[in-house]
């Protein structure tokens, strides 16, 4: 089974709010210094998913793409040193700006380009602009199903079975490959590449496409979005907070029981 | 404005609460020109005239058993009827486990565009336009939509229902639906014990800072004395300390209780996106300057071993 995986680099959401800082006028957020961009959260577990399909059904490739600036590098020899097979980046700069629609057209772009694919896996969403919507687009651009949210995958034959997560539960469903599935955070957790795996990874080629080699130049950029960017803030906060005191833990809980009973709360 | 389409939901054959958000959603931009306000439902027609009693100006009924799977594939051509009918040039639908699925597949259907989980719609200059949190809820971004139909989802609880004015229009129907690529096999409760978190008066939670899974143990009993819900932050949920259907925040539950007890979280945007609707926070934190500490109506800054079986204890003496 040939799997392609797609993974995106992000700033790191763990970055401090007192570090997180945006440029107002062009509408983009200011790295952080000392803070390097890592690998998105949920995409280790998509490629974890492929990897264990893959290992299931005994055989085929698991090729990642990502697309992003020139460090998206990193990105791919993360699934590279997790045992993924081949790598490519999308780059260059007609991608700047652009909104997850273009970057649907560009993955889809680079899977046609690759001849296709049993199966398509992302994580659940980019945690940078948390929008979930890619993997639903790539679907739809290659006129495939997609299945969102997956926790648990098994394949039987072309019939793929998927175990979803909902609001308030699970759902169980079929789909016929090829598909494009977006895997959950429930998925578990993802395998941690070795060191002689990183060793081998850094000296795997990835190939490196343009808009040109995707034949999407003059449908990109920021004056090509069909969602355009009209302000990129960051919201204020104030501060109301009392303090509770005490001399000892215990006295400052007594302390906030009171005051919770006063403000009729418990 | 040619008018709104809402894609309300139901659950058990009752409207859902998400459904009377998006009437109100839906109910303020009609108020800024967006013209009258449709919501269609899978379900029956008395179940599409609870939508016109919540507000909405006309109802239609997606009579098709086909939607009750709540597949894209099933509710596409229920939905581009409905366009075709009402005319529409916005659709709203929740950020839930139809929505988020729906909404972008409808916008890649169409061709236009959709913003997700928005916290507000507004119309400006005749156009749609959306806020939603990005950046794990550090930034706030401001999105607008070059086509028609705009799509967006809205995040529970950022409106509410319309109050008391029903509309006073009729309920229509609409019978087509697609063939599911996608087969459903069956579908699971969540195993959550006690009371919906959603649903909660009072939420208790804890994140990493707790520094161990059975601090848990010592949450829920404090949530159970305030017959509560017990939550929990995601990076906690990550390190596999607390299920992570109670996970509260960006990727997880939006809460909005009366009363949100925040004990070891750092209040990373992540998390408070999840909470900062809550009506009255505080914080338990051993670090004065934390981000919770900030945002809350009171706080202890102490070690919350110690703090919390007090507070147990005295809620019991107080009950």
């Amino acid at each position: 089974m040939n799997i392609i995986v797609c993974v995106k680099q992000i700033p790191d959401p763990e970055t401090p709010a007192a570090s997180f800082k945006v440029d107002e006028v062009a509408k983009k957020v200011i790295p952080a210094q000392g803070i390097a961009p890592v690998v998105n959260p949920y995409d280790p577990q998509a490629t974890e998913a492929a990897l264990r399909l893959k290992d299931a059904d005994g055989g085929g490739t698991v090729t990642v793409i990502s697309l992003g600036a020139e460090t998206a590098r990193d990105a791919i020899k993360h699934a590279l040193a997790m045992g993924a097979d081949e790598g490519i980046l999308i780059t260059g700069p007609e991608f700047d700006g652009i909104d997850n629609f273009q970057t649907a057209k560009a993955l889809a772009a680079a899977i046609q380009k690759l001849g296709g694919a049993d199966l398509v896996l992302m994580g659940r969403a980019a945690a940078d602009w948390d929008m979930g919507v890619v993997p639903t687009g790539v679907a739809s651009i290659l006129g495939v199903p997609a299945v969102t949210l997956a926790k648990a995958i098994t394949k039987s034959g072309s019939v793929l079975t998927v175990e979803r997560v909902l609001d308030d539960g699970f759902q169980t469903v079929e789909v016929n490959l090829p598909a494009v599935v977006s895997i959950s955070n429930e998925f578990g957790e993802p395998r941690y590449p070795q060191l002689r795996q990183i060793m081998l990874a850094a000296k795997k080629t990835v190939q490196i496409w343009g808009a040109g080699d995707l034949g999407i130049g003059d449908q990109l950029g920021a004056a090509n979005r069909d969602l355009t960017l009209e302000a990129l803030y960051v919201p204020k906060v104030e501060s109301n907070v009392e303090i509770i005191e005490g001399e000892s833990p215990e006295e400052k809980a007594r302390n906030l029981a009171q005051k919770l009973r006063a403000a009729k709360l418990i | 404005m040619a008018g709104i389409l809402v894609i309300a939901e139901a659950v058990d054959g009752v409207i859902a609460s998400i459904s009377g958000e998006l009437i109100g959603a839906a109910k303020k931009l009609s108020g800024e020109g967006a013209g009258s306000v449709t919501a269609l439902v899978a379900g029956d027609a008395g179940l599409a005239q609870g939508l016109i009693a919540a507000g909405a100006d006309n109802a239609i009924a997606a009579t098709n058993g086909a939607l009750a799977t709540g597949t894209v594939d099933a509710y596409i051509p229920a939905i581009e009827a409905a366009i075709a009918q009402t005319g529409a040039d916005i659709i709203l639908l929740g950020q839930t486990s139809l929505g988020r699925d729906l909404g972008p597949a409808l916008a890649f259907k169409f061709g236009t565009a959709v913003a997700m989980d928005c916290v507000d719609v507004t119309i400006d200059g005749g156009k749609l336009r959306a806020t939603r949190s990005a950046y794990g809820g550090n930034a706030r971004a401001e999105v607008g939509f070059r086509n028609s139909p705009a799509v967006a989802t809205i995040k529970a609880k950022s409106f509410d229902a319309p109050a008391g004015a029903a509309g006073s229009g009729s309920v229509s129907t609409i019978d087509a639906a697609g063939d599911s690529r996608v087969k459903v096999i069956g579908t699971s409760k969540a195993d959550t014990t006690g009371i919906r978190i959603e649903e909660a008066e009072v939420v208790v939670s804890g994140g990493r800072g707790l520094g161990d899974e059975s601090a848990f143990r010592m949450l829920e009993e404090l949530s159970g004395v305030l017959k509560g819900a017990t939550g929990a932050s995601r990076a906690a949920c990550d390190l596999g300390w607390y299920p992570p259907s109670q996970q509260v925040g960006l990727t997880g539950k939006t809460v909005s209780p009366n009363l949100y007890i925040a004990v070891a979280i750092s209040g990373a945007s992540q998390h408070m996106a999840g909470m900062s609707g809550s009506k009255n926070i505080v914080a338990i934190n051993k670090d004065g300057d934390a981000n919770m500490v900030k945002v809350s109506k009171f706080a202890i800054v102490d070690d919350y071993k110690k703090v919390v079986p007090a507070l147990i204890e005295e809620i019991k003496k107080l009950a």
